[in-house]
């Protein structure tokens, strides 16, 4: 069971990121996810005074505060209009709507969870992700960067003009992911759950068969207790074509 | 360290450890119905209104609700009251631990979408897990309801 001594509501970054600098000392998002740890932590470091719970939409971007919810991501209009409804179709079947109030994009993404929807919709997106010390830097380099302690702060995605489509398999509605694959007519193919962190796999051409077949040969997969190798490979390439589909049309 | 919030329309002052539930603190303050399912944010057992939305109280820290309003089915008894017959009528209550959960989530998802196809729904539903039913008897329960106050029949 998790256990917590302190709790902070932190006043600014700054005041945040000093107390997240001990390793007994952990920021929280929806805290949906840490609940199921037993980590012993010294000082929960909240940060839901800092206005950081917002969508803003301008006409060339949207900033994306790491306290705003997965269920602002599913009904934020602009968000899914300019995504095809691919934001939405991600991340609606991850528990309930319950759940998705809580969990935030700042938990979802800082954890870098090897069967993330939330990570593997962003990845095929123009996006980057602004952290306190860090900067701003691409979304991909993140996701392949070890855990430290800095903070994510936003997450910005730019409206490049695209189309996008998002597909995931469920052995049942709820549960967490087999495989998932984001595809933009940007031409990131992003494939996860697979089951290791979401990687992106760039593509060229709308020759459908052929775009699968090398996400197959070329994604690494792996067992767990949700499917084996060879049935996630088998399942690279049959999302590949459905989210191709949806891009193309068929 | 001490927290302030509204809790059914009443404010409540109290003292709390920084890792208290939601879930603790409001059964501590009478809220029985709030109940303690799975823990791992999986049943929606636990499920309250922190400023109108649907939260699960039992990944969330009390602290965190401090400033905020919290409403459980104690404070909706009247809102429910409205439909919770029409589900017990099919039956869909037989242990009846689920329900006010399903309850609490039902008053959120009319309050955002009065009319709701069976779709609509099931999805709003989907973070209330039931170990008696299969689920249909809450679905025509609700469906009942909104048909008898002119809804558009389902779909
Ligand atoms: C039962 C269950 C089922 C799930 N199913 C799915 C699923 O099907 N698909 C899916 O994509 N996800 C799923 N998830 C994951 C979920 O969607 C969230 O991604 C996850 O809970 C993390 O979000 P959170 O806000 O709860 O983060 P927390 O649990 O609060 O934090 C997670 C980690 O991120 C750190 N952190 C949080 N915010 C920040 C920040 N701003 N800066 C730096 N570090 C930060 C915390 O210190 C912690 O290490 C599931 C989780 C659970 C518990
Ligand atoms: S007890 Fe909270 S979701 Fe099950
Ligand atoms: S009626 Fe028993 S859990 Fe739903």
């Amino acid at each position: 069971m998790m256990t917590i001594k302190n709790y902070v509501r932190a006043q600014s970054l700054e005041e945040a990121y000093t107390l997240n600098q001990s390793r007994r000392n952990k920021i929280i998002g929806g805290m949906v996810w840490m609940k199921m740890t037993s980590l012993n932590i010294n000082t929960a470091i909240d940060l839901c005074d800092l206005g950081l719970d917002t969508i803003e939409e301008t006409d060339t971007a949207f900033s994306i505060g790491c306290m705003a919810t997965l269920r602002q991501l599913e009904t934020h209009e602009g968000l899914n209009a300019y995504t095809c409804g691919a934001m939405k179709k991600a991340v609606q079947d991850i528990v309930g709507v319950q759940f998705r109030n809580c969990a935030t994009v700042g938990g979802s993404v800082y954890g870098r969870f090897g069967f993330s929807d939330v990570l593997t919709v962003l990845l095929a997106m123009d996006c980057s992700v602004e952290l306190y010390k860090g900067g701003i830097i691409p979304l991909e380099k993140f996701a392949a960067m070890m855990k430290d302690n800095d903070i994510l702060v936003r997450i910005h995605i730019q409206k490049t003009p695209a189309r996008f489509s998002y597909e995931a398999m469920r052995a049942q509605r709820t549960d967490f992911p087999v495989l998932t694959v984001a595809a933009s007519t940007l031409g990131k193919l992003a494939v996860g759950a697979r089951p290791m962190r979401a990687m992106v796999m760039p593509f060229s051409g709308d020759d459908i068969d052929t775009i699968a077949e090398q996400a197959a040969n070329t994604i690494p997969t792996a067992k767990n207790l949700r499917g084996s190798k060879e049935y996630r490979t088998h399942l690279v390439k049959v999302l590949t074509k459905r989210a191709l589909e949806g891009l193309y049309g068929n | 360290m001490e927290i302030k919030l509204i809790l059914n329309g009443k404010a409540v002052t109290d003292h709390i450890e920084a890792d208290t539930l939601l879930l603790d603190f409001v059964r501590a303050h009478g809220c029985y119905s709030v109940k303690r399912g799975c823990e791992t944010s999986n049943c929606g057992l636990c499920t309250v209104l922190m400023d109108g939305k649907p939260v699960l109280s039992c990944s969330t820290l009390a602290a965190r609700a401090d400033g905020h309003e919290i409403t459980t089915l104690e404070g909706l008894q009247e809102e429910a009251a409205d439909f919770v017959g029409f589900i017990a009528d099919q039956g869909a209550e037989q242990c009846g631990f689920c329900n006010p959960g399903f309850v609490m989530n039902t008053i959120a998802l009319l309050r955002e979408n009065p009319d709701p196809t069976d779709d609509e729904i099931r999805q709003f539903l989907a973070g209330n897990l039931c170990r008696c039913s299969g689920y249909e008897g809450q679905l025509r329960g609700i469906r009942n309801y909104l048909d008898q106050r002119g809804g558009r029949h389902g779909i």
